[in-house]
C-alpha cells in the first residue's frame, strides 16, 4: 500500500515538474525570440524580412549584409570610439573607487563619516537632475564634444565606492597591522594585499562599469556631436534613422553592437550574477 | 621628564596629521571627480531652478516663477507628470510579479537551471538601442510579424503599437518589464537561497501546503528584499526617458512624453536651462521622498 503511495506522489511530482519545464521554455522562447528573429531578419534579403509566415531559417543566408554595414556609417569608428571611452572609464573607476574605498573602510581621519554621507546621499540622486547644469559646467570647461569630458565624468561612481569598501570591510585588520610592522606603507598596504585579495569584487565593477559605458545612450547623445567622436550607439542610431527601411542591415549592425557585452556575458556570468546578489541583498 | 613628554605628544600629534594627509590622497582622486562632477552640479541645478536662463543671456532671478508656470500654465508638464506616474504605476507591480515568480521557479532543483537564469538576464545587459531596433520592427503596425500573428488569429484591426496614442506606452511598458525582469530576479533569487531551509522542513512537518509555506516562511523571509526592489524599481521608472526617446521620441503625439524627457527637452531643445532644473528638482524631490521611505522601511524590516 504504502508502494501505491509513493508512486501516486512520484507520479505527481513528475507532473508538476513538467508543468515547471514547460514553463521555464515558455519564457525562455519569449526571451530568446527577439534576438532569434534579429539575426535570421540580418541574414535576408530585404524584400523577405517581414514575410509571413516568418521563415526563421532563410534559404539563401545574406552574409553580405555583415559585409555592407561598415560602409553605410563609420560603424568601426565607432567601435574604436566606444572601445576607448569604455577603457578608460572602467580602470579610472577600478583606480578611484579602491583607492578612495581603502581609506573609507581602512584608515581613520577627520571628516572621514561626512565625506561618506556626503557620498549615501548623492548616490540617490539620479543623473537626469543635474545633467543640465553639468553640461553648462562641461561647456566652460570646454569639455564638451570631447571624448575626455565623458571619460572625467564618469571616473567617478559612489557604486564603486560602496561595492569596494563593503569588500575591504570584510578584509581583516590584523593582516594590515602586521604588514605596517613590516613597514609596508598605506600605498603598498593597498597595492600588494587589498587589491590582490579583491579579485571578485574587482571583477564585478569592471564589468558593471563596461556593461555601462558600452551601452551608454543619453551621456554620447548629449555631449558628442562630431561624427568621428560618436560611439557604437550612436552610429547604430544614426544607421536607424538614415536607412530606416533598410531592415536586414539594421539588424545586422545591433547585432554587431551586442558582441562584446555577450562574449563577456557568456566568461563571466558569475560575476555578473555576484555583483546583483552582494549589492542587492543588502538592502 | 616633562620635556620628553612635550616631545612625545608632539611627535603624536605630527603622526596623526601626518596619517590624515596620507588618508586623504587615497580618497582626494575620486572626492575631486565626485565634487567636480556631481556635487557641484546637483547644488547649481537648485540655483538654476530660480532662474531664467538660456546660456547666451546673464542668468536672471525669477523667484518661484519656473514653479508656478510648471504647475499653472505649462501642460506638457502635467501630460509628462501623468505619463511618468502611468509608466511607474504600471511597470513596477508587473517587473515585481514576474521576477519573483520566476525566482521561486529558479530556487527549484531543476536541470538547465544556469541556461535559464542566463537567457532571462541577458536582455538586461543587452544595449537599449539594438534591443529597441528589433522590438519597433517586431511590433511595426503594417508590417511587423506580431500583428501577422494576431492577423492570422483572426484579429482584424491589431493595435497600431508605438503608432498609436493608447498603445504606445503599452507597448514601452512591455518592453522596459521584458528587458529588466532578470535582473530583479537575480536579487530575489539571491533572498531565496538566503532563506533557511530547516524553515520549510519544520513548516511541512507542521502540515503546512505550499501557500502556506509561501505564505508563512517565504514571504516574511524576502520582505526586505522585496522592498528594497519596490523602491528600486520606482526611482528607475521614476527617471528613465532614454527608452522613449529611442522608441517613440516622446510621440505619438506627448503620449509617451515622460518628466526626465520634459528636462531635456526644455534643456537641449529649447534651452530653457533655468525652467529645465526646475523640472528636475520637482523629480528630485518625488525620487528623495521614494529615498526616505527606503530609510525607515530599512530600519522596520530588518529584522534578521
Amino acid at each position: 500500500m504504502s508502494n501505491t503511495l509513493s508512486a501516486k506522489k512520484t507520479a505527481r511530482t513528475r507532473a508538476q515538474y513538467t508543468v515547471l519545464y514547460a514553463l521555464l521554455i515558455l519564457v525562455a522562447i519569449m526571451m530568446l525570440i527577439p534576438f532569434v528573429w534579429m539575426i535570421s531578419a540580418s541574414l535576408k534579403l530585404e524584400k523577405d524580412v517581414f514575410a509571413f509566415p516568418i521563415q526563421w531559417i532563410p534559404v539563401d543566408p545574406q552574409w553580405n549584409n555583415y559585409n555592407l554595414i561598415w560602409t553605410k556609417v563609420p560603424l568601426m569608428t565607432g567601435f574604436a570610439n566606444t572601445a576607448k571611452l569604455t577603457f578608460f572609464t572602467t580602470i579610472l573607476q577600478l583606480l578611484t573607487s579602491s583607492f578612495a574605498a581603502y581609506a573609507f573602510a581602512k584608515l581613520e581621519f577627520k571628516g572621514r563619516d561626512t565625506i561618506f554621507m556626503l557620498y549615501v546621499m548623492t548616490i540617490s540622486v539620479p543623473w537626469q537632475v543635474y545633467m543640465v547644469p553639468q553640461y553648462q559646467m562641461m561647456t566652460i570647461f570646454k569639455l564638451t564634444n570631447s571624448h575626455l569630458g565623458l571619460i572625467l565624468m564618469h571616473a567617478f561612481t559612489a557604486f564603486g565606492v560602496f561595492l569596494m569598501r563593503q569588500f575591504f570591510l570584510s578584509i581583516p585588520t590584523e593582516l594590515l597591522e602586521a604588514a605596517r610592522i613590516d613597514g609596508l606603507s598605506e600605498y603598498g598596504i593597498w597595492f600588494r594585499i587589498m587589491l590582490p585579495l579583491s579579485k571578485p569584487a574587482i571583477a564585478t565593477l569592471s564589468i558593471t562599469s563596461f556593461v555601462f559605458e558600452w551601452n551608454d545612450f543619453m551621456g554620447p547623445l548629449i555631449y558628442l556631436s562630431s561624427t568621428n567622436k560618436k560611439t557604437v550607439q550612436l552610429m547604430l542610431r544614426m544607421f536607424n534613422t538614415q536607412y530606416s527601411s533598410n531592415y536586414a542591415q539594421i539588424m545586422a549592425a545591433a547585432a554587431v553592437a551586442l558582441v562584446p557585452v555577450l562574449l563577456l556575458f557568456i566568461f563571466l556570468q558569475r560575476y555578473f550574477v555576484e555583483g546583483i546578489a552582494s549589492t542587492g541583498i543588502k538592502g | 621628564m616633562n620635556n620628553s613628554a612635550l616631545v612625545k605628544k608632539k611627535h603624536k600629534a605630527s603622526l596623526r596629521r601626518r596619517k590624515t594627509l596620507v588618508a586623504y590622497s587615497f580618497i582626494l582622486p575620486n572626492l575631486i571627480d565626485f565634487f567636480v562632477f556631481t556635487f557641484v552640479p546637483i547644488v547649481f541645478s537648485l540655483i538654476l531652478s530660480f532662474t531664467q536662463w538660456d546660456a547666451g543671456n546673464p542668468i536672471k532671478f525669477i523667484g518661484l516663477d519656473n514653479f508656478v508656470e510648471m504647475f499653472t500654465k505649462d501642460k506638457s508638464f502635467r501630460i509628462a507628470l501623468v505619463n511618468t506616474l502611468y509608466y511607474t504605476v504600471a511597470t513596477v507591480p508587473i517587473t515585481l510579479v514576474i521576477s519573483l515568480a520566476l525566482a521561486i521557479l529558479m530556487n527549484k532543483q531543476l536541470r538547465g537551471r544556469v541556461f535559464f537564469r542566463a537567457v532571462i538576464f541577458f536582455p538586461y545587459v543587452a544595449s537599449l538601442v539594438s534591443i529597441a531596433v528589433v522590438w519597433m520592427a517586431l511590433f511595426n503596425p503594417d508590417r511587423g510579424p506580431v500583428n501577422g500573428i494576431l492577423m492570422s488569429l483572426g484579429i482584424e484591426n491589431p493595435p497600431r503599437w508605438a503608432a498609436s496614442s493608447v498603445w504606445a506606452m503599452p507597448t514601452i511598458i512591455g518592453l522596459t518589464v521584458w528587458k529588466n525582469m532578470g535582473y530583479y530576479m537575480i536579487v530575489f533569487l539571491a533572498a531565496l537561497q538566503g532563506v533557511s531551509g530547516e524553515l520549510y522542513e519544520a513548516a511541512s512537518l507542521d502540515g503546512a501546503n505550499k501557500w502556506q509555506q509561501f505564505r508563512n516562511v517565504t514571504w516574511p523571509g524576502i520582505t526586505p528584499t522585496t522592498f528594497f526592489v519596490l523602491l528600486m524599481l520606482m526611482v528607475t521608472t521614476f527617471k528613465s526617458y532614454d527608452i522613449m526617446y529611442i522608441t517613440t521620441q516622446g510621440g505619438p503625439g506627448e503620449a509617451t512624453k515622460v518628466l526626465a524627457y520634459h528636462i531635456f527637452n526644455s534643456a537641449f531643445v529649447s534651452s530653457r536651462f533655468g525652467y529645465a532644473s526646475a523640472v528636475s528638482i520637482v523629480l528630485l524631490a518625488i525620487v528623495l521622498v521614494v529615498t526616505i521611505f527606503q530609510f525607515k522601511g530599512e530600519k522596520k524590516f530588518t529584522n534578521y
